[in-house]
């Protein structure tokens, strides 16, 4: 005579995986409606992380080569131009290779209602009265190397200067807003007298006395306020970290969904499903059995919603431009970057999404039906 | 086709399509690599101090380089009122 195969461990979960589908399935629009929720919570949540941990480690690797310490001067609260011969001084302390006074500043253009950012390049390699301009400038003020450039001046004339080239897309996301010109017209269309500057770059080769050279410079100009690059790179950190604007806003925003579904499913079962345990336990199924279903209903939506939200975010964010996201940090700009993030798909970052989302969400959907499984069927049924 | 086989071929498509993602991120980044070097270099010769994230506000253009209170200092009780900015934390002390 033959004797009834038992099903192995792997033979006994595909069962249990076939009758969960099934009665995933009974309560199609339900699930299915929680599936899209959840797949949307993930999404949002990934796509910011990914998007502000991309953009940050890009601004620290381009600011790497930001200027070792700038110096401002501070008037009245306000950052002021800075007298030529504080270059001289600054020049002199122990530690710094060289000062440069640098030119720069805004521009409101009110043609293409945009700012833009004019500096003076230690070494302009244009000639006086051209300009190199960003792709960003050139989008917007429908630009092109070769053509005028007219610029409203602080006296109110126009100046009229030749675009000279543009600076190369791929490097917009430092040179979009960027017009380039020489230190005479700088000066003729700001109204900067000859021996000021808008503040001045330090080389401090030894990295360990750049705080010492700020501290210097703090005591022998008290009005002055020295950036060092540790604070910028700190910046760009402080920025994008989770605690910024943009990922807390988010986060709140997701984890409070993501807690109201949790809470439905962990605060009790529906009629259906308290009837669906008691029948299963008076047909012969034990506790560990029904707990078993209960836990592949979890991981069957949770892994599939955190998987599709998962690559959706990836796609979002690194595949296209963003467009959900890049208009937040856009703002009111009409002038902005178009650029595309490193790709990145950092295996903390997966990890700490799956145990924010999928753990939780297993666990909630586990409890109550613990607690129906373990009561008497005919009291569950009855209930 | 059982049930189960189904939503496993499903899974394991997401877990390939992940895979393909993770190669997509290391060929994409690797192009990518010499764009950044070019910008670095870039903001070393111009002596950039920030990126073009957002241009409507000043102290949004050039984060590292403004004031905390940048945002309210255009008069007494001044609110900020740039959507950038209130995105955009100020810089740390």
């Amino acid at each position: 005579m033959k004797r009834p195969r038992i099903p192995t461990w792997l033979e006994r979960q595909r069962y249990l995986l076939d009758f969960t589908l099934s009665s995933l399935g009974r309560r199609k629009g339900k699930n299915l409606a929680l599936a899209s929720l959840y797949t949307l919570v993930v999404f949002g949540l990934a796509s910011v992380l990914m998007y502000t941990q991309a953009l940050r480690g890009e601004a620290l690797r381009v600011l790497e080569g930001a200027p070792d310490v700038v110096v401002q001067r501070m008037v009245a609260g306000r950052h002021d131009l800075i007298p030529g011969d504080r270059v001289e001084r600054l020049s002199r302390i122990r530690g710094v290779q060289e000062a440069r006074g640098r030119l720069w500043g805004y521009h409101y253009d009110a043609s293409a209602k945009a700012n833009l950012t004019f500096l003076v390049p230690e070494k302009f390699w244009g000639k006086p009265g051209e300009v190199v301009i960003g792709e960003g400038v050139a989008r917007t003020r429908l630009a092109a190397p070769g053509e005028p450039f007219p610029i409203l001046a602080s006296d109110g004339s126009v100046v009229v200067l030749k675009v000279r080239e543009t600076i190369p897309s791929t490097s917009e996301l430092v040179s979009s807003d960027l017009v380039l010109l020489s230190e005479s017209d700088f000066r003729r269309l700001f109204g900067v007298p000859p021996d000021l500057f808008t503040d001045v770059a330090l080389t401090v080769p030894n990295e360990k006395e750049v705080a010492t050279v700020a501290n210097k410079i703090r005591g022998q100009m008290p009005d002055s306020r020295p950036i060092t690059h540790a604070e910028i790179a700190r910046t760009y950190e402080a920025i994008l970290d989770w605690r910024s604007g943009l990922v807390v806003l988010v986060l709140a925003a997701a984890l409070l969904s993501f807690g109201i579904v949790a809470w439905d499913k962990a605060s009790g079962l529906s009629a259906d499903e308290r009837r669906e345990i008691g029948i299963l336990k008076a047909i012969g199924w034990d506790t560990s059995e029904v707990l078993a279903v209960k836990v592949w209903e979890g991981a069957v939506i949770s892994l599939s919603a955190f998987l599709v939200g998962l690559l959706l975010a990836y796609v979002h964010v690194f595949v296209t431009p963003a467009p959900l996201l890049a208009p937040v940090l856009k703002g009111w700009s009409t002038l902005y970057p178009s650029f595309r993030l490193t790709p990145a798909l950092n295996p903390f970052l997966v990890s700490t999404l799956f145990l924010l989302t999928v753990v939780p969400y297993t666990v909630a959907t586990v409890v109550p039906a613990w607690r129906a499984a373990t009561t008497d069927p005919d009291a569950v049924m009855r209930s | 086709m059982r049930k189960s086989d189904r939503f496993l071929l499903f899974l394991l498509g997401l877990l390939a399509l992940l895979e393909a993602a993770r190669l997509h991120s290391l060929h994409r980044g690797r192009e990518r690599d010499e764009e950044v070097r070019a910008m670095a270099s870039m903001a070393r010769r111009l002596g950039l101090t920030d990126l073009v994230l957002a241009t409507d506000a000043r102290y949004a253009r050039h984060p590292s380089q403004a004031d905390r209170f940048a945002p309210f200092q255009d008069h007494p009780t001044s609110l900020e009122h740039f959507p950038s900015g209130t995105l955009v934390a100020p810089p740390p002390p």
